[in-house]
């Protein structure tokens, strides 16, 4: 039995099974209505997160499989102090597989320790969230054909933005790789990321306050919100909410072929102008999360 | 100046100067019911000065937290007055219940009955992290 908790306990080769299983999804959904037949999720969210819950949703009802679950702390036992591990042994008899999101770092480990069906971590407050890693992985793939030898710009806060430093450690591993770094000097990537992943890596990086100079070599541009919830004082998310908002005009010296992500929700970073251009793949990315859910599902109960 | 050898029990040597009452304490050998003796600032051929307590009681001692604390420390176990074996220290992969994770959104915060496990990621900079939120041990 198996969980997933860090995208970092899968393999490259485990990456590519998952993107690979998607892709066929993708091509052949009739062949996967029934595979989780009879097989129940929980959803158990100890914080709102309704884009992800219905992600995961979706992906087990197009599965054929059933849902059960709660999407806020409120209406969980955890209102009556209930611990993390007695929630989901008891959990683990009612559901096959749980996917949990919680405000508090490390939760979803504590969960797979505890309960005897498969856990996937759906957030652990600003620590990780490895399906929306493999999301990202599913787009780039799918948009570029492969993971090998890009030009990733990763645009906005980089400071908290545990998106961006998920994928920064997932991309890492694969051959010629490069990035750009481009933020605020105040939402810098914090240096033990460069440290322990690109330096120790030898990844060629280059960091920048200023997106446009470095626009031209990018084969992936991939925006992230600079968020309310990570600042202890309104007025430095006041000041630095506006750093980055990403135009028409702006993307005027990028490539043809640019391919524009976002973990979504966007407040107001991409400028909704650029929604009609071929290079936006935020709301392809936001379908693909569901496809790639599907096929981790689908690995942890070991359906074949 | 002299301190009795020991017939049966350990020495810990090589102790950083300055160091031993920490050990002391965090051993709790003030609980036993016998000798102890500490040795401060001693000279040291290897280490130019260097701390030294004698224990005159056999006792099981948790090398692990001991190789935390100071892996360079030399555990002696002495029997009928002679050395038996010599242990070097190595910092251990894990340790238990011996730091608190400091990070107010980890889930130790709010859920007091678990352990708090602290993981070595790099042992050339001695660095542990926590098992949950992976944040740094100071």
């Amino acid at each position: 039995m198996r969980s997933l908790i860090d995208i970092q306990e899968l393999s490259v080769q485990e990456i590519d099974e998952l993107i690979a299983v998607a892709n066929d999804i993708i091509a052949h959904p009739e062949d996967y209505r029934e595979k989780c037949r009879y097989k129940k999720l929980a959803t158990l969210f100890f914080e709102p997160s309704t884009r992800t819950r219905l992600s995961f949703e979706a992906a087990m009802y197009e599965l054929g499989g059933q849902v059960l679950g709660f999407s806020e702390a409120q209406s969980s036992s955890a209102a009556k102090g209930e611990s993390v591990s007695d929630t989901v042994r008891v959990v683990s008899g009612y559901a096959d597989i749980i996917a949990m999101r919680h405000p508090k770092e490390g939760a979803p480990l504590v969960a797979s320790r505890a309960a005897s069906v498969p856990v996937i971590n759906a957030g652990d407050g600003g620590h990780l969230h490895p399906t929306q890693t493999l999301t990202d992985l599913l787009t780039i793939s799918r948009e570029k054909g492969r993971l090998n030898n890009l030009t990733i710009g990763v645009c906005g806060d980089l400071k908290f933005g545990r998106t961006v430093h998920s994928l920064i450690a997932a991309m890492a591993r694969y051959e010629g790789v490069k990035f750009a770094l481009i933020s605020p000097a105040e939402l810098k990537l914090p240096s033990y990321i460069k440290k322990e992943i690109l330096q120790q890596k030898g990844i060629e990086y280059v960091q920048t306050t200023d997106l446009s100079a470095v626009m031209p070599d990018l084969d992936i541009l991939y925006m992230t919100r600079v968020q309310r919830e990570r600042f202890f004082n309104e007025e430095d998310y006041l000041r630095l909410k506006n750093s980055y908002i990403l135009t028409p005009e702006k993307l005027a010296n990028a490539k043809a072929d640019l391919s524009i992500l976002h973990p979504l929700p966007r407040v107001n970073e991409i400028s909704t102008a650029i929604d009609s251009d071929p290079r936006a793949c935020y709301f392809k990315q936001a379908l693909y999360g569901k496809y790639i859910r599907m096929a981790l599902i689908l690995k942890l109960l070991e359906v074949a | 100046m002299n301190i009795d050898s020991i017939r049966n029990g350990i020495v810990l040597d090589h102790i950083k100067p300055g160091k031993a009452m920490e050990i002391y304490r965090f051993l709790g050998l003030d609980a036993l019911d016998c000798s102890v003796a500490i040795i401060q600032k001693a000279p040291s051929k290897k280490q130019g000065r260097k701390d030294i307590i004698k224990i005159d009681s056999e006792m099981d001692l948790d090398l692990n937290i001991l190789g935390f604390i100071d892996p360079e420390i030399t555990v002696n176990i002495i029997k009928d007055g002679e050395l038996v074996e010599k242990k070097h220290l190595t910092l251990p992969e894990q340790i238990r219940d011996v730091l608190k994770c400091k990070n107010p959104r980890c889930i130790t915060s709010v859920e007091q009955e678990l352990p708090h496990i602290f993981v070595l990621t790099d042992r050339k900079k001695a660095v542990y992290r926590c098992l949950y939120c992976e944040t740094k041990a100071e």
